[in-house]
């Protein structure tokens, strides 16, 4: 079905010169709405190169022999059962997964809080100087990784030495870089409320604290918990800081460790392993966002892909 | 008028000024922000302005920063702008390879990408969810996990290689310096996000607008050339840039996928620089240089979602 679709579409593509000549013009001699099958294909073209490869990867975390491209047979040896090179048992893989964990647990309580606090008072103050600290926020969401990193690393080496380069740097740098999630996002959503609840709050007689609390923060709590979201997993994925701030292999998380050992050799499959970690700690954060959106705004209208779209970053 | 004057007033001034009455509340809550913004992203700037006009501690090493302007000196700079332009410079090479590069990146980021967006944004319909979830994926992957997803399939003996076997083709030394898999690896390393933005911006084009131009008689590649595309020119620009200003920055996959010098980047210039004894001075101005190069399309990018948010609002 879908070939013969796709004949048709090519003898129709070569029809169209003479189809533009003369009164054939008003004359379709093609369904207009017809389902565009080579487009599909070509998406679907598109979706196996960008998610097979990683399917072998992890497949290869299996393996049962040194290769990360030779099927040995299956195995759990990279992940525990190894006594010396697995996850579990080599001391730099065991510590690397523990360091992603902690920095983005940290990373996301101290940023979160800080972007929703900027926000709100960005957003309601309005004054030259809260739109010239927008400005510097957003200007912090678009900056090239590198020369962010590349800052940062002077000031803790030349500036503030009391910030030794290790956890307490990456954190610094972490929630530098992802403080503006939780901005936009919170200031996208108050845009979308307005300010009615809040005046309808101050009528019944609270004052701006109380009506902070209980009305515009739980009426802001799909926002804030799809930016904590964003903050996490982006902290997990996060490369350039990390290895820019790290100092030793005690703080160094897992995307530095897989680019350090794989760069300019084989590093095995433990190191597919720890991707795979990775991998499964972004899919379950993905799982709980989406849900923990849906329930959040549960008696909105949105839709499921907007909620996917929302805990991914892409309507902030 | 009004639309005109907002225009020239730009997009600083978003609003009129409101009643004074409980303003210092939210100064009070913006301020943690505020202030971590200027110690943790303004004050590094200044540090690495500092650096790269600083001079050289010989003995050690070291940098030697110049917080004061008045005694800023050029010697960093012109270190940097000999190496780029001068007689046997080695960085104005690697300048125009990270430019080839990026361009041939991201414009198939842009072939590959725009559409499987389209498709998706336009012609999914129940399966929009379906697809959505598969286009995501890989934005959810950390870009290290996929960067090793080719490493093993490029190796030697890998299943790359032992694929053109079977075609009877010699194997190929892919991870040894071959500029093909560096472009093909910055492509699929970033097209996700370019697809994302795309994605986002093509789904709110009036379907109605597309319609009514079939509805006129034009016929499917016509009303894409003349509807759909032209509409879709801020799409293209916002995605363009959230590949491009990242690539630029790139050290890692071109590490990944290479590890060879003829295969640098300014990234990875920037990044020797940093862990160099001696150097950290010139690495400083040149990330200063590129900050500089950087900062229009940055603004710009700023300023048009500042726009197209404000409109939706």
């Amino acid at each position: 079905m879908t070939a013969a679709r796709a004949t048709a579409d090519r003898a129709g593509a070569a029809a169209e010169p003479a189809a533009r000549s003369g009164a054939r013009r008003l004359l379709p001699q093609r369904n207009p709405w017809r389902h565009p099958w080579l487009l599909e294909g070509f998406t679907w073209l598109y979706l196996i190169w960008s998610l097979v490869p990683i399917g072998l990867a992890v497949l290869f975390s299996f393996n049962n022999g040194r290769s990360q491209s030779a099927w040995q047979g299956f195995s759990w040896r990279w992940y525990f059962s190894d006594p010396v090179n697995s996850v579990l048992h080599n001391p730099q893989l065991h510590s690397a997964v523990i360091q992603t964990v902690r920095l983005s647990a940290y990373t996301t309580l101290i940023a979160v809080p800080l972007g929703v606090a900027f926000a709100l008072g960005i957003n309601r103050w309005r004054g030259i100087t809260a739109s010239a600290f927008n400005f510097v926020m957003l200007l912090s969401f678009v900056i090239p990784e590198l020369i962010f990193g590349v800052a940062m690393f002077f000031v803790f080496t030349v500036l503030f030495t009391s910030v030794h380069l290790g956890t307490l740097a990456e954190v610094l740098g972490l929630v530098t870089w992802n403080v503006s999630w939780p901005a936009i996002i919170v200031q996208a959503r108050l845009a979308t409320l307005g300010r009615q609840y809040e005046e309808a709050a101050a009528d019944l007689g609270a004052n701006q604290f109380q009506a902070m609390r209980r009305v515009v923060l739980p009426l802001l709590s799909p926002a804030i918990f799809a930016s904590a979201v964003l903050v996490f997993s982006g902290v997990i994925d996060d490369f350039v800081l990390v290895d820019l701030l790290n100092s030793s292999a005690g703080n160094t998380p897992m995307s530095v460790i897989i680019y350090s050992t794989q760069r300019g050799g084989n590093g095995g499959p433990a190191l597919n392993a720890l991707g795979t970690i990775m991998l499964l700690m972004s899919l379950v954060l993905a799982i709980i966002g989406f849900a923990g959106y849906r329930w959040l705004t549960r008696g909105e209208r949105g839709s499921g892909v907007e909620a996917l779209t929302t805990i991914t970053g892409a309507e902030g | 008028m009004t639309a005109g004057q907002s225009t020239r007033r730009g997009w600083l001034a978003r609003a009129p000024a409101r009643p004074a009455t409980g303003r210092r509340f939210w100064v009070l809550l913006a301020a943690p922000g505020m202030l971590w913004l200027i110690l943790l992203f303004i004050v590094p700037f200044y540090a690495m302005l500092a650096i790269g006009a600083g001079q050289l501690n010989v003995v050690l090493q070291t940098p030697v920063p110049a917080w004061n302007p008045l005694a800023w000196s050029r010697g960093n700079l012109l270190l940097v702008l000999h190496d780029i332009g001068g007689t046997g410079a080695f960085i104005g090479p690697i300048i125009l390879r990270t430019l080839g590069y990026v361009a041939a990146a991201s414009l198939l980021s842009l072939l590959i990408g725009y559409p499987a967006a389209y498709f998706v944004a336009r012609f999914a319909g129940g399966r929009k969810g379906l697809f959505l979830v598969l286009l995501i994926a890989p934005f959810w992957i950390s870009y290290m996990m996929r960067m090793l997803a080719w490493v093993d399939l490029l190796q030697t003996n890998g299943y790359l290689n032992r694929g053109l076997n079977l075609l009877h083709i010699a194997p190929v030394n892919w991870l040894g310096g071959n500029p093909v898999a560096v472009v093909l690896g910055l492509v699929y390393g970033y097209v996700p996000y370019l697809i994302l933005v795309l994605y986002a911006g093509l789904d709110r084009i009036d379907p109605a607008l597309i319609e009514a131009g079939r509805d006129l008689g034009l016929g499917r590649a016509r009303t894409f050339l003349r509807v759909t595309l032209p509409l879709s020119r801020q799409p293209i620009l916002a995605a363009l840039l959230i590949t491009v200003l990242p690539m630029l920055g790139d050290y890692y996959t071109n590490q990944m996928l290479s590890g060879s010098a003829g295969t640098s980047m300014i990234g990875n210039v920037i990044n020797g620089q940093l862990q160099a004894p001696g150097l950290q001075g010139q690495g400083a101005v040149l990330s200063t240089l590129l900050l500089l190069v950087l900062l229009v399309p940055m603004i710009y990018y700023v300023a048009a979602t500042n726009r197209s948010a404000r409109e939706a609002a």
